[in-house]
C-alpha cells in the first residue's frame, strides 16, 4: 500500500487560500478604498477573527455558544487597562491597582496579554461549564455572557460602568487587521488538524462511540474553549484599538447573534465557512449602506430609505438558510482535491475524503 | 410581615410574566424543536400595534383607545396572526434542519421585525397610558400591593388554568402533548403536523400579546427592546424547567422571577447592581446540578 500523505499536505491549501484571498482584499482596500471603506475593511477583519474563534469551539464541538462575546469584552477591557495613558486612567478608572495605573503598554504587547487573559478566564470557567452538553451548555455559556456583561456594566471604579472608556491609542489599520485575521485562521487550522481537534470532532459526530474509544470529552472541549477564547480575546483587544473606546453594550446580545449568524450562514462546521460568512455579510452590509446613501442612475438619484439595510440583511440571511441550511460552503473546506478528482471517485471514498477535511 | 408579603407579591407578578413568556417558547419548542428568538419581537410588535405609525416623540394612540373588551381580543388576534404568518412564511421551511440553523433563522426574523418597527416608529420610547387606575395600590394584610400586580397574577393564573384545561381535556390538547413528547410517533398515529404546529404558534402569539399588554401597562412606555429581556429570561426558564416540559417552563419562570426578587431584597446594598450576575450564576449552578432541567420529561433522556 502506498504511504498515506500527511494531513497537513492534504489540507494545507484551505488556510493558505483564505489568508491569500484576505490579503488581496486588504491590498485592494488599502489601494483604492476611501478612509471610511478602510474602516469597514478593518471591522470585517475583526469580525473574521471573532467568527473564526467561534468556529474553533462551535464548529469542532458542535455546541452552540452564546458566551464567546464575553471573551471579546474581557480582551477589550484588558487592553483598555493596559494601553490608556496613565494620566487619563488615573482620572476615570480610580479602582485599578496602582501598578496597573502606572503602566502603559504598546499595542504589540497589550494585545497578546489580553488574549492570554481571556484564555485563562476561559480555562477557569470552562472547567465547570464544559461538563454540560447540548442545550444546557448553550444556556450556561449564555449565563456567562450575562454575568460578564452585568459585572462590566456596573463595576464603575474599574470599568467605567455603562459609559465608555476613551483614550485607547487608535493604532489599527487594514494590514494589522489582516495580520490578526491570518493569525486567527492559522491557529484555528492548526487546532482543527491537531489530535485534540480530531478527537473533538469525533465527539461532535458520535459522542458515545468517541468516549468509548477513550476520548475525554470534557478535556477536549476545554482545550477548544481556551483556544477560541484566546483568539476572541485578541479580536477584542484589536477592536478596542480600532474604536479607541470601549463600552459594555458593544459586547452583548447584538454582537453575539450577528457573529453567530455569520458563522451559520457560512457553514458552522468549516473554517472556510466561518470566513465566507463574515465576508458575505460584510459585503452585503456595505452594499446596502451605499444604496441607502443613494446611487445616481444617469440624472436620477435613487436611494433606499434608512433602515432597509438591516431588514434586507435579515431577509437575505433567512433565504440563504432556507436553501442552504448547512451554510454557503455546505460545511466543506476549500481544497484542491475538491472537484476534478472527487468526481472520479466512488461515493464511499468521496464521503471518506470529505471526513478527512 | 408586610415586607415579606410585598416580596411574595413582587416575586409572583414578575414570575408570572416570565412564566407566560416561557410557556410561549416551550409550546413551540415542544412541537418543532425551535427556540423562537423572535418571540421578544412579537411582544414588542403587539405593543406597537396599539400606536399609529409615526416617528414623532409623542405617540399617537390608535387601537389603544379602544375599550378593554375590544382591545384585548384585538391584540390577541394580532399576536396570533403574526405568529402564524411567521410559521407559514419562514419556519415551515426549516422543519428538518438542525436546531442551530432554526435558531439563527428565528433570530433573523426577529431582526427584520425589530427594524421594521424602527423604521415605522423610530427608536425613541413612547409613553402610552393604559388603564391608569390599575396603578393604584390596594391594602392587603397591611401591605400596599399595586392593583396591577394582583391583576397580572390573576390573569396569568387564569391563562394557565385555561391552557391546562385545553391541554388535558380537549382532543387538540392531547394531540399537542403527544406531539411535544414524540413528534414522529404522534404523526404516525394520525396527528396532523401542520394543524398542531399552527395551533402552537397561535397560542404562543397570544401569550406574546398578553405579555405585551401587561408590560405596557406596568411601564407606561412602548419601547422596541421591551420584549427582548423577557424573552431571554423566558428562554432560560424553559431550560431550567426542562426543555419540552410545559409545566416545567411555568415553574422555571416563577423560580427565576422569585430568585430575582429575593436577590434584590437580600443582597447587601453595594452588591445589588450585580443582581443579574447572581441570577445568571444561579442558573449555571442549577444546570450543573441538573443539566436536563428541574422537571425534565422522561422522553428527554438521551438514548444510545
Amino acid at each position: 500500500m502506498p504511504k498515506r500523505p500527511s494531513v497537513i499536505r492534504q489540507t494545507m491549501l484551505t488556510p493558505i487560500v483564505l489568508i491569500v484571498v484576505l490579503l488581496v482584499m486588504a491590498a485592494l482596500s488599502y489601494q483604492f478604498g476611501s478612509r471610511a471603506f478602510n474602516r469597514t475593511a478593518v471591522e470585517m477583519f475583526i469580525n473574521i477573527m471573532v467568527v473564526v474563534g467561534l468556529y474553533v469551539f462551535v464548529g469542532n464541538s458542535g455546541l452552540l455558544s452564546f458566551g464567546h462575546i464575553s471573551f471579546m469584552c474581557l480582551g477589550a477591557y484588558m487592553t483598555a487597562w493596559l494601553a490608556i495613558p496613565p494620566v487619563m486612567k488615573s482620572m476615570t478608572l480610580k479602582g485599578l491597582p496602582t501598578w496597573l495605573l502606572h503602566t502603559q503598554l504598546p499595542m504589540w504587547v497589550a494585545t497578546p496579554i489580553s488574549g492570554v487573559f481571556a484564555a485563562l478566564f476561559a480555562l477557569v470557567v470552562g472547567r465547570v461549564i464544559m461538563r454540560l452538553s447540548g442545550i444546557a451548555a448553550s444556556i450556561a455559556t449564555f449565563g456567562l455572557l450575562g454575568v460578564i456583561n452585568n459585572v462590566y456594566s456596573n463595576w464603575d471604579s474599574v470599568t467605567g460602568g455603562q459609559g465608555s472608556i476613551v483614550g485607547i491609542p487608535p493604532t489599527m489599520n487594514v494590514w494589522i487587521g489582516w495580520l490578526g485575521a491570518a493569525v486567527a485562521i492559522a491557529i484555528a487550522y492548526l487546532y482543527a488538524i491537531s489530535r485534540s481537534g480530531l478527537a473533538l470532532r469525533a465527539t461532535r459526530d458520535e459522542s458515545v462511540a468517541a468516549s468509548a474509544s477513550g476520548i475525554d470529552i470534557v478535556r477536549e472541549r476545554l482545550v477548544a474553549f481556551v483556544v477560541s477564547a484566546f483568539i476572541i480575546g485578541i479580536a477584542g483587544a484589536l477592536y478596542a484599538h480600532f474604536l479607541s473606546i470601549v463600552n459594555p453594550g458593544a459586547f452583548y446580545l447584538r454582537t453575539t447573534f450577528i457573529t453567530l449568524s455569520m458563522l451559520v450562514v457560512g457553514g458552522m462546521y468549516s473554517l472556510s465557512g466561518a470566513v465566507t460568512g463574515v465576508v458575505t455579510i460584510s459585503v452585503l452590509i456595505e452594499l446596502f449602506r451605499n444604496l441607502e446613501k443613494g446611487i445616481s442612475l444617469g440624472a436620477i438619484k435613487v436611494a433606499l430609505p434608512n433602515g432597509v439595510q438591516e431588514i434586507a440583511i435579515g431577509i437575505i440571511t433567512i433565504v440563504i438558510l432556507m436553501y442552504l441550511p448547512t451554510g454557503l460552503t455546505r460545511n466543506q473546506e476549500f481544497s484542491w482535491r475538491g472537484w476534478p478528482m472527487l468526481r472520479r471517485l466512488s461515493r464511499p471514498v468521496r464521503t471518506a475524503m470529505k471526513e478527512l477535511n | 410581615m408586610t415586607a415579606v408579603l410585598q416580596i411574595i407579591f413582587d416575586a409572583l407578578s414578575l414570575g408570572s410574566l416570565y412564566a407566560l413568556g416561557a410557556l410561549g417558547i416551550a409550546l413551540i419548542f415542544g412541537v418543532m424543536r425551535l427556540v423562537n428568538f423572535a418571540h421578544g419581537d412579537f411582544i414588542a410588535f403587539c405593543v406597537f400595534a396599539m400606536l399609529w405609525p409615526s416617528i414623532d416623540a409623542t405617540a399617537v394612540v390608535f387601537a389603544g383607545m379602544l375599550p378593554f373588551y375590544l382591545l384585548i381580543p384585538l391584540l390577541l388576534i394580532i399576536g396570533a396572526t403574526l405568529s402564524i404568518l411567521s410559521e407559514i412564511v419562514v419556519f415551515r421551511r426549516f422543519r428538518n434542519t438542525n436546531p442551530a440553523t432554526m435558531m439563527i433563522a428565528s433570530f433573523a426574523l426577529g431582526f427584520v421585525i425589530r427594524h421594521l418597527m424602527l423604521m415605522l416608529y423610530s427608536s425613541r420610547p413612547k409613553s402610552i397610558t393604559l388603564w391608569p387606575s390599575l396603578g393604584l395600590p390596594v391594602d392587603f394584610l397591611g401591605a400596599h400591593i399595586p392593583m396591577l400586580q394582583v391583576v397580572t397574577i390573576v390573569i396569568t393564573l387564569a391563562a394557565l388554568a385555561v391552557l391546562v384545561l385545553f391541554l388535558k381535556r380537549t382532543r387538540y390538547g392531547l394531540e399537542m402533548r403527544a406531539a411535544a413528547e414524540n413528534f414522529t410517533m404522534a404523526r404516525m398515529l394520525g396527528v396532523r403536523a401542520n394543524g398542531v404546529i399552527l395551533l402552537a404558534f397561535a397560542i404562543s402569539g397570544m401569550l406574546a400579546a398578553a405579555i405585551g399588554l401587561i408590560l405596557a401597562t406596568i411601564s407606561g412606555t412602548a419601547d422596541i427592546n421591551m420584549g427582548a429581556n423577557v424573552m431571554l429570561i423566558a428562554f432560560i426558564a424553559t431550560v431550567i424547567g426542562g426543555l419540552g416540559s410545559v409545566p416545567g417552563a411555568v415553574a422555571g419562570g416563577f423560580i427565576i422571577g422569585a430568585a430575582s426578587v429575593i436577590f434584590q431584597a437580600t443582597l447587601p446594598h453595594d452588591a445589588r447592581v450585580f443582581r443579574d450576575a447572581f441570577v445568571y450564576g444561579a442558573v449555571i449552578v442549577v444546570l450543573l446540578v441538573r443539566p436536563q432541567g428541574l422537571f425534565a420529561p422522561k422522553s428527554a433522556k438521551q438514548r444510545v
